[in-house]
């Protein structure tokens, strides 16, 4: 890592290492899963190019199979999240297949409809329990030991996740295939023509994205003790786009920063009800037109070093 | 009396107070409406119980110079569990409410129950339909006080079949509330000799209904059960009448309506329609009095039965926190249960064991317009289910705290 | 009475004529988004929340200014556009050198203002709207009761549908459109206004999709939700039909309208999925659509 990243990085673990003592540790941990999942969303638009308006059937998909194997078969919370982040990562790989074939806006149409499809079964199946959905989902104890229905140990428990997520992430695209798919957004026309499979990146990108996507789903679902339809709502995966957006795209830190300034704004606005909404609307046209580099990306154009 | 006697007296009297205010949690009894402010029932609950909980307050501390200091809070659910079970999270660990009111959606109903369990606090449910609020999910925590499916089913089905429309088809809303409303009024319809010839599913948030009327037109159905509830229910009605279904000789029966939504539809697409529901502006002289009052604070916007519930709920709950002196959520929760409830809304009643309030209701029809003498005097009482008739059986409902 | 599959003819017809109404709904509003997908390039997400301005529009103007239906669908068409040509004025010219994903956000951003503002305003529940006196009532066709208003959609979509198709591809102005697409700087350089043929175009996308919702507005409740869940199936047409292609989606909205209706017959449960489906379908079997071209 370069010295302002690493000191980037050192300030993000020392916010969530300290903030439980002042703030809420519930809060938190949302902030956490939301910043997780979209770092595993700026991979793809990031550093991949390709923008996913469907990546909320990740996040909800996983959530439910960690619920229904925690609630139903009983399993352990560390089981329960890998099955849900395989289930995230089982669904990227179908889908993907089908949205990988289109670009740009193509692309984002497909994901988008894939995602409402999705979405329409996750009403419809029994075990989803429609829009009630699977409630009273037990924490568990985690690897026999841990009781997770302990406040600390489930935020350290998050902590854990979020942080591996993260490194992982980051691991990722300063690796030779990251260089590859950046290079493959930048042009894929030249990146072809040195003889690179781009379908095969962009491929393999889109199905690491939804498994960090499903890692995140899944966490969220032990956290809230809860799996519902907002998780595949379309409406969940503009707000990933958002988050994305205002905190930078493209940046390794953007995702965190966005999540947790649009994770406070929602916890505010609550009590407005719809105004939400337009919150969010204002945002991303402010952000667009205004502040594409995003807060993070601000900052590093400001430092004229990569965040 | 001796001064030293005085003295012991004051103390005793000092310390008996300041011990009662002791047990009232930091002072003050705080009161969460949660329910849904800018969507498929803000109408139905949203600003409007706020404004019923605020009166509910100031009419109770008027009335019994209380000295209890009460404090109203609110937010909206959104309709989601997730939305729903964060804020009672919060609002009970971060904001020292002690009792959440309202919460229609039965998704968010079960969660909150389950929070509010969690943390010892009041769940008043006014909004919901489940009854499994008061059945398999029932807890020591929660009151639920205004309706629920098995009332709906048995009050509009029984009703209905009983009055010549036994042969039923039904539109039924594709998720766990609609099915269960449509498997409750089957079995009801059944039971009193009618016949279900027919039923067909529809995804929640329809735009069309128009092929699943074509059906039920073609069933011959005396009467269409629409197992719906919010736009779904406005939007069957509204293209119901664009297809000449009433003028065709089959009835509507809305088994979820609020008055805000004939409001919404208007009485020339929404006469006819036979609905259940427990309370309503103008049954009596005391239901007059206060929503002419609620009005008043309201915007013009006439009360419906979930406005009524929080404001009579919320009444019960400052007698129950006052006998007590506590606003321990169990021990209030068990103290309402204790005693018996009063209130101009409902009359008299009681809250069961399971949780379940017990009180009469009412099978409405909508009037034609011509019929109605000015805004929001749309319903004719059709028939009065007894209290002791309207709500499932306490043995039957599978609840752990009926043994 | 004679079935097929079960399913008496009776029933059948009367579903295939309701999905051919809902077809229509589908071919407006997938009609406006091709248009403006074809000249700009931008997919506009705000279409959803011009269609519901468009029935609010109409709302609003029968019961503020009384002015009723008929005039409405003069009316609120023009509001719509010209609204639409401001956004595209102040806010849309600033992206097209951008990658083109900037639209398709600042449109999702504005849907979410515009749908946010009008549910802060009224809720959800919906506002009534009453049918024209000269729609209402219907006649029996034997198999069916057909109400006029849905005759009335399907004849009006088609004609606007055929109309904008002909202007498009027939006249010489769409020639300008078309050329315009292909090599902007080559055509204005002729002379062309190409910057005013853009912002024009984009108000008629909008102003087709207001068009849809006057029409829908004695149909359908006037809420703020209306456009919100629509406009991802229309989506999922305009990617089965061939992005661009003008033809393309007006045959594949009304194809899929049709298709949806017969799957309520059959399948209800589906219905919901069904156009989703056969897009995946689509996509697999040939990604350009069924009427597109490979770009």
């Amino acid at each position: 890592m370069s010295r302002a990243q690493r000191i980037a990085f050192g300030v993000m673990l020392a916010f969530f290492l300290l903030a439980p003592l002042v703030l809420y540790p519930v809060f938190l941990m949302k902030v956490m899963c939301f910043a997780l999942f979209a770092c595993a969303f700026n991979l793809l638009i990031g550093f991949g190019g390709l923008l996913s308006f469907g990546h909320a059937m990740f996040l909800g998909t996983a959530g439910y199979v960690s619920a229904h194997a925690a609630k139903v078969w009983g399993c352990p919370p560390e089981l329960a999240i890998l099955l849900g982040t395989l289930a995230a990562a089982a669904l990227g790989l179908v889908t993907g297949l089908l949205a990988i074939r289109r670009q740009g806006i193509y692309f984002a149409m497909i994901t988008l409809a894939l995602s409402q499809m999705i979405y329409f079964y996750c009403l419809q199946a029994p075990f989803t329990h429609g829009e009630d959905g699977i409630q009273s989902v037990p924490r568990g104890t985690l690897f026999g030991f841990i009781d997770l229905s302990n406040i600390w140990a489930m935020y350290a428990t998050v902590l854990v996740v979020f942080v591996a997520g993260f490194l992982l992430i980051y691991r990722a695209i300063h690796s030779p295939f990251g260089q590859v798919l950046k290079s493959i957004r930048e042009n894929e026309a030249r990146a072809i023509s040195l003889g690179y499979d781009t379908t095969r990146y962009k491929f393999l990108a889109f199905v690491l994205s939804a498994a960090l996507a499903g890692l995140a789903g899944a966490t969220k679902a032990i956290v809230f003790q809860l799996a519902s339809l907002t998780d595949v709502h379309w409406t969940m995966s503009g707000e990933v786009v958002l988050i994305t957006l205002l905190g930078g795209m493209g940046t390794i830190f953007g995702p965190v920063a966005g999540a947790l300034v649009i994770i406070t704004m929602e916890n505010y606005l609550a009590q407005l009800g719809a105004w939400v909404t337009v919150a969010q609307g204002v945002i991303f046209v402010i952000c667009v037109l205004a502040f594409r580099r995003g807060i993070v990306g601000e900052i590093a154009h400001f430092l004229k070093k990569p965040l | 009396m001796s001064l030293r006697k005085l003295s012991v007296a004051v103390a005793l009297a000092m310390g008996a107070t300041t011990g009662a205010h002791a047990q009232v949690s930091d002072g003050v009894v705080k009161i969460g409406v949660l329910n849904d402010q800018s969507s498929l029932y803000a109408d139905v609950g949203g600003p409007g119980s706020v404004v019923a909980a605020k009166m509910a307050v100031d009419d109770y501390i008027k009335a019994t110079k209380s000295k209890l200091k009460v404090e109203i809070v609110s937010a909206d659910h959104q309709n989601k569990p997730d939305v729903g079970s964060q804020i009672a999270r919060q609002w009970f660990d971060v904001d020292h409410v002690d009792a959440i009111v309202d919460i229609p959606n039965s998704g968010v109903a079960l969660a909150v129950s389950a929070v509010a369990r969690e943390k010892g606090k009041a769940n008043l449910n006014t909004g919901a339909a489940s009854s499994d609020l008061t059945g398999k999910a029932c807890s020591p925590n929660t009151v639920h006080w205004l309706y629920d499916t098995w009332m709906l089913a048995h009050g509009t089905g029984s009703a209905i079949v009983k009055t010549g429309g036994d042969t039923w088809f039904f539109l039924t809303s594709d998720y766990a509330f609609g099915h269960a409303l449509e498997r409750d009024t089957s079995e009801v319809v059944k039971a009193n000799g009618g016949k279900v010839l027919g039923a067909v599913r529809h995804p929640i948030n329809t735009q069309d209904f128009s092929s699943f009327l074509l059906q039920a037109q073609a069933s011959k159905a005396k009467v269409i059960g629409l197992a719906n509830a919010g736009a779904d229910t406005t939007n069957s009605i509204k293209q119901a009448a664009e297809f000449g279904i009433v003028k065709g000789g089959q009835s509507l029966a809305g088994l979820l309506v609020f008055l805000s939504d004939v409001h919404a539809l208007g009485l020339q697409t929404a006469q006819g329609l036979i609905f259940t529901e427990t309370f309503y502006w103008d049954l009596n002289d005391q239901t007059r009095a206060w929503s002419k009052r609620f009005a008043a604070a309201n915007g013009g916007k006439y009360p419906t039965m979930d406005h009524a519930g929080v404001y009579a709920v919320i009444l019960h709950y400052l007698k129950s926190v006052d006998a007590i002196k506590s606003d321990d959520g169990t021990k209030a929760v068990a103290e309402m249960k204790k005693l018996p409830t009063d209130d101009p809304l409902f009359g008299k009643g009681t809250i069961r064991a399971d949780g379940r309030k017990i009180h009469p209701a009412y099978l409405f029809e909508v009037k034609k317009p011509s019929e109605s003498k000015g805004a929001y005097d749309y319903y004719k009482l059709r028939a009065t289910i007894p209290a002791d008739q309207a709500f499932r059986p306490l043995k039957d409902g599978g609840c752990e705290l009926v043994k | 009475m004679t079935e097929i599959f079960g399913i008496p003819t009776q029933a059948l017809f009367g579903q295939l004529l309701i999905g051919l109404i809902n077809g229509s709904f589908y071919a407006l509003l997938s009609l406006g988004l091709a248009v403006i997908f074809g000249l700009l390039n931008i997919i506009n997400f705000t279409h959803g929340a011009q269609y519901m301005l468009g029935a609010f529009c109409a709302y609003l103007l029968l019961n503020k200014t009384g002015v009723g239906y008929w005039w409405s669908l003069l009316l609120a068409p023009l509001i719509v556009g010209a609204l639409g040509m401001l956004i595209e004025r102040l806010m849309l010219k600033r992206l097209y050198k951008l990658d083109h994903l900037y639209g398709l956000l600042l449109t999702f951003g504005l849907a979410l203002v515009i749908q946010g503002v009008f549910r802060n305003e009224y809720g959800t529940s919906g506002q009534p709207y009453a049918m024209p006196a000269e729609l209402a009532g219907g006649r029996n066709l034997g198999f069916m009761f057909l109400p006029n208003y849905r005759a009335w959609v399907i004849a009006t979509s088609v004609a606007v549908c055929l109309g904008t198709w002909f202007v498009i591809e027939k006249t010489k102005l769409g020639s300008y459109l078309r050329a315009a697409t292909e090599n902007p700087a080559l055509v204005q350089a002729f002379g062309i206004n190409v910057p005013r043929m853009i912002t024009l175009t984009y108000g008629f996308g909008a102003a087709l999709a207001a068009f849809a919702g006057v029409m829908a507005a004695p149909i359908y409740q006037v809420n703020p939700q209306m456009g919100a869940d629509l406009i991802i199936v229309v989506f999922a047409v305009v990617v089965i039909g061939g992005m661009g292609s003008i033809m393309g989606s007006i045959v594949t909205g009304f194809g899929l309208g049709i298709i949806e209706g017969l799957t309520k017959v059959f399948y209800p449960e589906a219905s919901n999925t069904v156009i989703f489906v056969i897009m995946a379908i689509v996509l697999a079997v040939r990604p350009a659509g069924l009427f597109g071209a490979q770009k």
